[in-house]
Order: C-alpha cells, then structure tokens, then sequence
C-alpha cells in the first residue's frame, strides 16, 4: 500500500547470481586477477622457482629483469619473484583464516545475542563493546605483545580484533529476522528455540554473514601484512608480503624495487578481493538488485512519445489525459498506469479507487512528476492544471506549483514527516518555499493554519518533533502543510489508512470541511469505499493500471456497471449486514470457479 | 464436551516495570487490564477494538507468546501454566495462532512444503508418508493447488499465503484457532474470500475461534459474539447482531458512528 | 541535553573499566615469569621472591587488579625499566605528537570523505561518482604502510618538495609552519583510507535517505532541489555518518602505528612497536589504555553529537 512499491508482478526471468555477478565487469576484473593470484599461490610448490629462503650476498639487490631473477633479488640476494609467490600465499592462508575464525566466533555472538536478547544479549554485547573500544590495531598490538611476535599469534590478535565488527553486524540482522512473524510461528509448530536459531534465522542471516565477509577479507589480509611489517608478524627466514615490505624499506632508496614489488602485489590483491566482495554485496543485497538505492531525480523522468498540446481552453482544476507511467527497469518497462484520463472541477472531490497494485498511488504521484525515477517513467500524457500541461513545463516551473497550487497529503505521517525538524519548522518550511516572508511571521502563519486544522495549544505543539504526536496530530500537520500557500487542488494518497477508525472519520471531516471552506478541489486516493462514499462527489475505479469506470459517487455504489466495480462493491461488508454478508458474497466466488 | 473452549479471568498484563540498572523503577505500561472472557466450543468469538486496546496482547498471552501477569486461563480445559511448563509443544497441539501478515509469517527461505512438515511431525508426531498425505489433504482444505508445496512463499500473493498460513495452523489439528487481524493486510475481494474460507473450516471441522480486527464490520460478518476492547479493557461484550443494533457503552456507539458505511451522504440511509 | 550527556558519562565508566580489566588480562597472557625475565642472570629464587613480594605478584589477580588500578588513579603506570622513565611521562609525551597527527587525519577524512559521498551519491552513476568511487576503492586497497613509502619515494626523494620524517626540522625550524610541512605527508597518507571509508558509507547514507517518504513530502513542498539535499536529506544522512566519524577516530589512532613508523614521527605508535620489540610491557599496557580511555571519550562526542541531531535519540 504504501505509494513507491505498488507495481504490478509481472514475473520477469530471473538471472542467476553467477550471471548478475559476471555481468559486473569490475567484480568480474576482480574475480579474474584475484583467481590468477590465487592460482600463483596454490601452484608455488610445483612453479620452477629457486628456494626463496637461500642467500647469495654476492647478487644482492639485483635490479628486475636480472638473468635468472626475473624480479631481482633482496638484499640478502634471495629470488623477489619465488618469496612474492610464497609470500602471497602465506598472507593469503594468513589472511582467509582470519577472517574465517572471525566470522565463527564474531557469527555465533552474534546470533545468539540477537535471538536469546534479555540478559545474554547484554552480556555478549557489552563483551563486544569492550573489544571495540580499542582503537582497531592496538588491541592487535597488545595480544601481539602478550603472545610475542609470530605469524600465527598475528593471525589470532587479526582475529579477535574483528570478532565485534562481526558480531555487530550479524546481531543488528538477527533482531530484525528474529522479530518477523514466521519466527513465532515456528515456535508455534513445536521448534526448539536452538532449532529455530538455526534452521528458521540462520539461513535468513547467511547472505550477511558471507556479505560481511566477502568485505572483510581483504581489509584482514592488509592488517596482517601490517603488523609483518612492523616485524610483529611473520618472523625469518618466513615471510608473507608485509614482512617483505618491511625488511626491504632500509633499503628503500637504493633498491626501491625490493619494497614495491611486495607493496604493488598486496594493492592488487586486496583491490581484487574487494572488487569482488562488493560485486558479491550487489549481488546478495536484494535492494541495490531493485535498483531501490538508486537517487530519485527531483522531478519523474518525462519521456513522451508524441507532445501533447501546451494548453487548454476553459479548463476545469485539473485534467488528466491519457497518462501512462511505467517503472524502467534496465530497459524493460513494466507499465503501472496505463493511459488514463479524468478531471477534477473546481471545489469537487474525485475518489480513486482500487486495490493494491492498480496504479492508484502512481496516478497521484505522476501528476506532480513526484514518482521516484530512476524507475519511475512517464512515457505519454498530459497533465493540465488550470489548462496547462505541467509535465511540459521546465523543473523549476513544476517545483514552483508544487505545494504551491497543488499539494500533497500522503498515507503514513510517521514517515512522511522529517524525522529531525520541529513541527511548526516544517510548516513554515512550506509558506517559506513560496511566499516572500519574514521567518517569524511564517512562524506565525504556521500556528495559525495548525490551529485551523485542530490541533489544541498549537503554538506550544509546533515545537514539538514527529515523534512526539499522535497519528492523528501528525495528520493534521501533513494537512496543515498542504495547506500553507492557499492551494487550489490537494491530492490526498490514503491520508487516513494508517489511523484508528474513530481518528479517520475526525481527519474525514477535517478535510470535508476545509475543502468547503476554502473551494478546493480534492483527489483522494484509497482503497475503501466507506471512505469514498462518505466525501467524493465523484469517484473512478482504477484496476492494473487503467480506469474501468467513473461517474457520481452515488450511482456507481448504487448500480455499478462494470464487473469489477460490481464485485469489488459486493465484497465490502456492509456495518449491521452481520453473517447474512458471507452468504451474500458465496455465490460471487463459487461462480468464478474457485 | 465439557467447559468452554477458552476461559479466561482477571487476566492482567503489564509491560515494562522491573528495575533498571541503577535501581530505578521503569515505566510501566498495563496493556490488559483484568479481562474475563469466555469461548465457547464451536464459536468465534469477535474481538474488536482500535491500536493499543490490548487486543494483540491478548491473543500473544492465549498461545503462549506472552506470559500474564496475573490472572487465570483455561485452555480446552487446561490451566495456562500446566501448558506452560509443559512446553511450546503443548500449547501448539491445543491452540494455534494466525498472523496479521500473512507474508512475514512464512520464512521466505523454505518452500510451502517445509513449513507445513513441521507442525505435522513435532506437533502431531506423524511418520513421512502420513505427513505427505496431511499435507496434500491441507493444501486442498484451503482450496490451493497441490503444487504449492513445491513452491517458495515470494511466489504467491497475500491472500494465497494467507491460506498457506490457516493451512500451517489447521496442520497442528488443534481445535482452538487465534486470527490475530488475518485479513486485515488483504484487499476487499481476497479477503471476503479468505472470511469464507474460515467459516467453511469452522463448520467442518468443528473448531472455536478467537477473531481480532479493527474492523467492525468483518467482525461482525463472522462472529457470532463480539467483546469490544478499550485501553485493555473488555468494555461490553454481546451477541454480534446486538451488539450493532443497540450498542450499550459510549464508546461502542462511537466505534460504530466512526465506521464509514456505503451509503452516501446524499443517499437515504 | 546535560542530562543525556551526563548519562552517556555514567555509561563510560564501566567501558573503561572493562578496558582495563582486558589490558590487565593480555598482559597477564604473557608466557614467563615477569620476575625471571626483570632478573635476568641474577634470578636466584630468594631475588624472584622478593620482587614478586615488591611488584605483589605473589597476591590473587582480582587483588593485584585493585592494586594495579588504584596505582592508574594516582597516575602510576609503572617505570619503564628500558627508557628508565615513569610509564605516564614517556606516553603523554608520545599521545601529543600522535593527537596532532590523528588529528588532522581524522579533520581532513571527515571533511573530504563527507563532500566526497555527498556529490557522489548526488551525481550517483555520473563522472564525479565514478571517480570518488574509483579512489574510494584505491583508498581502502592501498596498504598505508606501502603509500607511505611511496610518498616518501615522490614527494621527499625524488621532488624534495617535502620531509621525508621526523615531527620537526632538526635545525632551525620548530614551528607552526614547520610542523605542518612535516605534518602534510603523514597526514595525508593516514587520512587516505579513513577518506574512502567516510566517503563511501556517506554516499550509502545519503542514498538511503534519499529514498525516504520525507523527503519525496519535502519535493512535493515544493522545496528546491538543493534544499531537499542538504536541508533535508543531509541532516538525516548525518545522523548515521557521524558515529563512523568516531570509528574512524580508533582507525587514524590505530593506522598512527604504521605511518609513524614510516615517518619517524615521535608519536605513541612507534613507542608501542618499539617497546613490544623489547618487550617493554608496562609501557605497551600504559600506551594502549591511554590511547583507548581517549578512543572512548571521541565516541562518547559522537554520541553526544548525534543525540542533538536527532531528538530521538535523547529519550
């Protein structure tokens, strides 16, 4: 129900990931480099390298390209090419094996605390925190320090500094799986907790799990190649690649060579690993697959086939013409309205109607061009507020009516409201993007419309913040600021759905009696004819994305004519109807075959 | 069969409360403030009121999701905390639970069949080929094709899961079903089909239902008494068509006055 | 706002006390007998006795904890018996050199990283974003200790266009504009990565928000597009960037170690690797619980920054 998902399901072939990951060129680039130097690595023992660890003073610090060192040599003289080659598989052994022990420990804190909550969850977490409040590295250094040096006391102190990052993350996600419903109807159908921890959360929580990993990795292979190089790591005649770096600085102005060799190998290992984990991310992540991360343009792309006449004469508030708005989805465009046409006169109120997915939401929001795009398309239309087409206009022209002569009341105030900013703020907010007045008298014009829209001590309630009022209160703000600069059309997108009954028909008569008030013109978008039978003159019943039929409110209850708009009537129970309702309904859907 | 099918008195349950860290006192909030009601077998009762009236908190408390804070039930007979000690499992076989959304309460990663396996084998105890069969007499019970079992939840709408979900509460063979707003998430057509659907069920297979909505008139298309529920109270309870035509507390007249009808302003009521 | 500050406050103590208790266990870790190896060669059993009598390792951990903060209190880390210097003087001395380094890390990683994710989520899929995006990933790829060396390669070797080490100039020199020439390599080099972090969950930040039913009411306002970003979108987005902004702050402390070993730069990071080297323990665990007790005190201004962006948070 809500305006920006309602799109219809046309189900589309769906590419697997392999596919969706391989069609990411950088995230394919960094699979290939990272496959190659995995490969080099694996294959050290049977590559014809000479030992890596074998001295020869007298070759010392020979330039790349030397004969028989096709890399140079240190400043022991030894092979750069055979320790690179060694050196990268250490750092990666070192490297994955740390991020696995992480992922373990950091995971199961993490589910456990997120699932148990209560006191376990306080316990493990204040644990977790007490780690994280080391700044990153020195809390490696210590254990480092405490175990003494060594590659594998590195890898433990890598491990155990990544233990919280891991945690954290797994913890926040398993609330959030934890506190969906199919986790108590598991209870329900008889599942220990255990196995619903692990059968019922746990698959729910595994694309994070490898998400955080696939973007760790490289971040732990650099921090042990870190502490090699401070000497704290690999210890001789070993070497992973930090170590390398760090044994080949003292010569760093004479054989530059010797340390960038080793530096360049640890950039394009970690590049390639992380290239690759945010391909996987795109992947696993179901929003940035939806494309719903994209940044919505300020106005809907307009993309018409044919320009429809600038202007009309005589026109009534407003008039849609054939508006079609679809959702762009890489080149394939699923249609949500599809060519419709209505007009809203002067001081009347039009219902549309319909249920979810009909493209209702979407009408309202195209009128204005404030459908999200990317996706959001208009490909044909016009829309003409006082017989101009709006979606002609250039953006600054359309921003300028919008709020202006058009405003909008949208469905859920808690969300629609700016979360940070005082009440009264927004409203003033409102009067300020359009009339050229003082910050203090919009101040005043705010109190002054809250209280035209009922709310009681108005000048102490505008300093309040969203949070702090009721669903009702917030409302009356969302009308108060549709309000502000004396509009001619209020589009309304199921202003009361999110309300209590009792709190709807008091917001009903607020806007009924406004709208009398002050002539305006309303569009009403819902889902409930109660709502339409109680405030629109007219009323047009839209079904995937086209308009079956519309005509006065009255008449369409009383004697529908088309099919759907007779069944839909049918099925809404009717207060005091009591059973007699189900035996009414049966025959519509025993007919239908179902 | 004797007794109701649910009993319940001076159920209390408050939120919050205890003592923080540093020995003060949190809020609390009384969410079900000393209810009695009874179910009787084979009925539905209607349970409506508006959000914060309690009427969540008090199916979460029937199925054993929350505990009261004071007060008694009895469920088919049992007192709560007997069904309590003995374990979710207990609770599941007597009364079972259907959400509001019907989407959220299937786990997207498991196929229909699955989630419908594990009440037939933990609640039930079933061996595999009987569970099959059970699954397949379900799925048909709720008037689904028998490929849903293959399918993952995503692929059907919310009225199609909603049938999954009864089908998933049918499959606990418990006589006793909470409806916590099922069809509250539906459009109008879905869900005077699903209404049918569990009026049907009712009738054929015997079963007592406890029917929450905010919404007056779907209570009353299937209840056969209504309790109206205000800041967690039970403030009049009557028969449905009663209860609509002479509503005896203020604030039952205000419910059904705010009720918006089909009839038009203009047209004679 | 005080009484959420002071909150936050009684929130840090136990945080720190955990700290301690953590640094006091890993030093505890440690394989030996810390009396043998003070001895050395003179370790007969009456001298290891005696020492562990004086130093009270003969008493129970949680004793020997009480024993050990209550010293902290006084402002006795120990005697560090290789620099033959109070623990608390050699660290203090070090922090300041490693503060101004951080420091402006950590000012030049919020600053560019946050104008960096802004007009990259702004221009999300145009030129800038790809490029922002492309030096993210190079940022957060480079091994600092690597580009360290290779800024010094360039800039100090190659150019002479900068010092190549040290916090001052060994002659003459000494002040402000000395100290920042030295400053603007190591700086830089550290700021690098913490940049492309900031940068990057600040475009994610904003193009979440951006998304959000609030500010598609603050269009249908009829608010100007540079408005809805920063009035609206940007104060939101902020919220959640500013406790990376404290992250970060343990990042740059952190990544000090590396850079200041690169850059000779006095500061604590070189000190904690030189004294693991020798083994100078209560110096290790003196440089590392002062560097944590401030890590803690920067998120706890986080905290209290965020909480005055966002109201409700304060409840």
């Amino acid at each position: 129900m809500t305006g920006l998902t309602v799109s219809p399901s046309v189900p589309r072939k769906r590419r697997s990931n392999w596919q969706l990951l391989m069609a990411n060129r950088l995230a394919a680039a960094g699979l290939f480099l990272f496959g190659f130097i995995a490969l080099l690595a694996i294959l050290a023992p049977v590559l014809p390298l000479p030992n890596p660890d074998i001295t020869d003073q007298p070759n010392r610090l020979l330039p790349p390209l030397s004969d028989g060192h096709l890399l140079g040599t240190d400043h022991l003289g030894r092979d750069i090419l055979a320790r690179l080659i060694w050196g990268t598989q250490i750092s990666l052994i070192v490297g994955i094996s740390a991020t696995a022990l992480a992922a373990i420990f950091g995971s199961l804190i993490g589910l456990v605390a997120g699932y148990m909550r209560g006191a376990t969850d306080t316990v493990l977490m204040r644990f977790v925190d007490m780690l994280m409040a080391f700044p990153y590295i020195l809390l490696a250094i210590a254990i480092v320090a405490a175990l003494g040096p060594g590659l594998l006391n590195a890898l433990y102190a890598i491990a155990i500094v990544n233990i919280p990052f891991f945690a954290r993350n797994i913890r926040g996600v398993t609330v959030s799986v934890r506190n969906r419903e199919f986790v108590e109807a598991a209870r329900l159908s008889g599942k220990s907790h255990p196995a619903i921890l692990f059968t019922e959360v746990l698959p729910n929580v595994l694309p994070v799990i490898v998400i955080t990993m696939s973007t760790t990795v490289g971040w732990m292979i650099l921090e042990t190649a870190g502490l090699s190089f401070l000497g704290l790591g690999a210890q001789p005649p070993t070497a992973d690649l930090g170590s390398m770096l760090g044994q080949a600085r003292a010569q760093l102005f004479t054989a530059p060579h010797a340390s960038i060799i080793p530096g360049v190998m640890i950039f394009a290992l970690v590049m390639s690993i992380n290239l690759l984990g945010d391909g996987v991310r795109d992947v696993l992540d179901p929003r940035l697959r939806s494309g719903a991360l994209d940044r919505p343009m300020a106005v809907t792309k307009i993309r018409r086939k044919a320009k429809p006449a600038p202007t009309i004469e005589n026109a009534p508030s407003l008039v849609v013409e054939h508006l079609t708005t679809g959702f762009d989805d890489g080149g394939h465009l699923t249609p949500a309205v599809k060519g419709i046409s209505f007009r809203l006169d002067k001081g009347e109120c039009l219902g549309l109607i319909g249920e979810s997915g009909s493209g209702k939401s979407v009408t309202a929001l195209s009128l204005m061009g404030l459908v999200a795009s990317p996706p959001g398309l208009i490909t044909d239309g016009a829309v003409y507020i006082d017989g101009r087409d709006v979606l002609g206009l250039r953006e600054q022209e359309l921003i300028a009516l919008r709020g202006a002569r058009v405003s909008y009341v949208f469905q859920d105030p808690l969300t629609t409201l700016h979360p940070l900013y005082r009440v009264g703020e927004q409203v003033a907010e409102a009067i300020l993007a359009h009339q050229a007045v003082g910050k203090s008298a919009a101040k005043t014009r705010a109190i002054a419309l809250m209280e035209t829209v009922g709310i009681r001590d108005a000048a102490e309630r505008s300093r309040a913040y969203p949070h702090e009022l009721s669903g009702g209160q917030r409302q009356r703000i969302g009308i108060a600021m549709a309000l502000a600069n004396d509009p001619d059309i209020i589009i309304a997108d199921e202003p009361t759905t999110a309300l209590d009954v009792t709190v709807q028909a008091r917001i009903l008569d607020l806007l009924q009696n406004l709208r009398r008030e002050r002539g305006l013109a309303l569009l009403l978008i819902t889902h409930d004819f109660g709502v339409v039978a109680q405030v629109c003159d007219r009323v047009a019943v839209m079904k995937n994305g086209e308009i079956v039929e519309q005509g006065v409110t009255d008449t369409i209850l009383r004697d529908p004519q088309h099919d759907y708009t007779k069944r839909l009537i049918a099925c809404v129970p009717e207060l005091g109807e009591g059973q007699r309702f189900l035996a009414r309904v049966r025959p519509l859907f025993e007919e239908a075959g179902a | 069969m004797t007794g109701p099918a649910v009993q319940m008195r001076d159920l209390v349950k408050t939120f919050g409360g205890g003592r923080g860290l540093f020995g003060r006192e949190a809020s609390t909030v009384q969410a079900v403030r000393g209810i009695s009601l009874d179910l009787k077998r084979g009925e539905t009762l209607g349970v409506v009121g508006e959000s914060g009236s309690g009427k969540s908190t008090l199916a979460r408390m029937l199925v054993g999701l929350e505990k009261p804070s004071s007060g008694t039930m009895l469920i088919d007979g049992r007192p709560w905390e007997d069904l309590a000690r003995s374990g979710t499992r207990a609770f599941g076989r007597t009364i079972q639970y259907v959400f509001q959304d019907p989407v959220a309460s299937l786990n997207p990663r498991k196929t229909i069949g699955e989630i419908l396996d594990v009440p037939l084998k933990l609640l039930c105890g079933y061996e595999n080929t009987k569970r099959r069969a059970r699954k397949r007499e379900l799925v048909d019970a709720v008037q689904m094709p028998l490929d849903t079992l293959e399918r993952y939840p995503h692929e059907f709408s919310g009225g199609q899961a909603q049938r999954i979900a009864i089908a998933r509460a049918l499959a606990a063979e418990a006589s006793i079903l909470v409806l916590d707003e099922p069809v509250s998430a539906l459009d109008v057509s879905v869900q005077a089909q699903v209404l049918l659907l569990l009026q049907d069920l009712r009738n054929s297979l015997g079963l007592s239902y406890l029917f929450i909505s905010h919404d007056l008139a779907v209570v009353e298309s299937i209840s056969d008494r209504v309790a109206v529920m205000y800041l967690g109270e039970v403030v009049e309870v009557a028969p449905a068509a009663q209860l609509f035509a002479a509503p005896q507390h203020e604030y039952t007249r205000t419910l059904i006055a705010s009720a918006p009808r089909l009839e038009t302003a203009e047209s004679p009521a | 706002m005080t009484a959420y500050i002071g909150k936050r406050l009684l929130a840090a103590i136990p945080v720190i006390i955990g700290l301690s208790i953590i640094v006091f266990l890993v030093m505890k870790l440690i394989p030996g007998d810390p009396a043998q190896a003070l001895l050395g060669s003179y370790a007969t059993p009456e001298n290891v006795e005696r020492i562990n009598r004086a130093l009270g390792l003969d008493r129970s951990w949680p004793e020997q904890y009480v024993i050990w903060v209550g010293n902290l209190l006084h402002g006795d880390f120990g005697r560090s018996y290789i620099l033959n210097r109070p623990v608390l003087d050699e660290v203090l001395e070090r922090f300041s050199a490693t503060l101004i380094l951080a420091g402006a890390a950590l000012l030049i990683c919020s600053v560019l990283g946050i104008l960096a994710g802004i007009v990259s989520a702004v221009r999300q899929f145009g030129w800038t974003d790809r490029i922002v995006t492309f030096f993210v990933l190079i940022g957060i790829s480079m091994p600092a200790f690597f580009l360290g060396l290779v800024f010094i390669l360039f800039f100090a070797v190659r150019w002479r266009l900068l010092p190549a080490s040290g916090m001052y100039a060994v002659y003459g020199g000494g002040d402000l504009p000395d100290l920042v020439n030295h400053l603007i390599l190591p700086a830089g080099t550290l700021a690098i990565v913490a940049t492309g972090v900031v940068a990057r969950l600040t475009r994610a930040a904003m193009l979440e928000v951006l998304r959000q039913d609030f500010i598609r009411t603050a269009r249908a306002k009829g608010l100007k597009e540079g408005v809805v970003i920063y009035r609206h979108a940007f104060r939101a987005a902020l919220v959640s960037v500013i406790p990376v902004i404290g992250i970060q702050a343990g990042f740059v402390l952190g990544g000090a170690v590396y850079i200041e070993t690169v850059f000779q730069w006095p500061g604590l990071g070189q000190m904690l690797v030189k004294a693991v080297s020798t083994r100078d323990l209560l110096l290790v665990q003196g440089g590392v619980l002062v560097a944590a007790t401030v890590y803690v005190l920067v998120n706890l201004l986080a905290d209290v920054a965020q909480a005055m962006l966002d109201p409700r948070l304060k409840a």
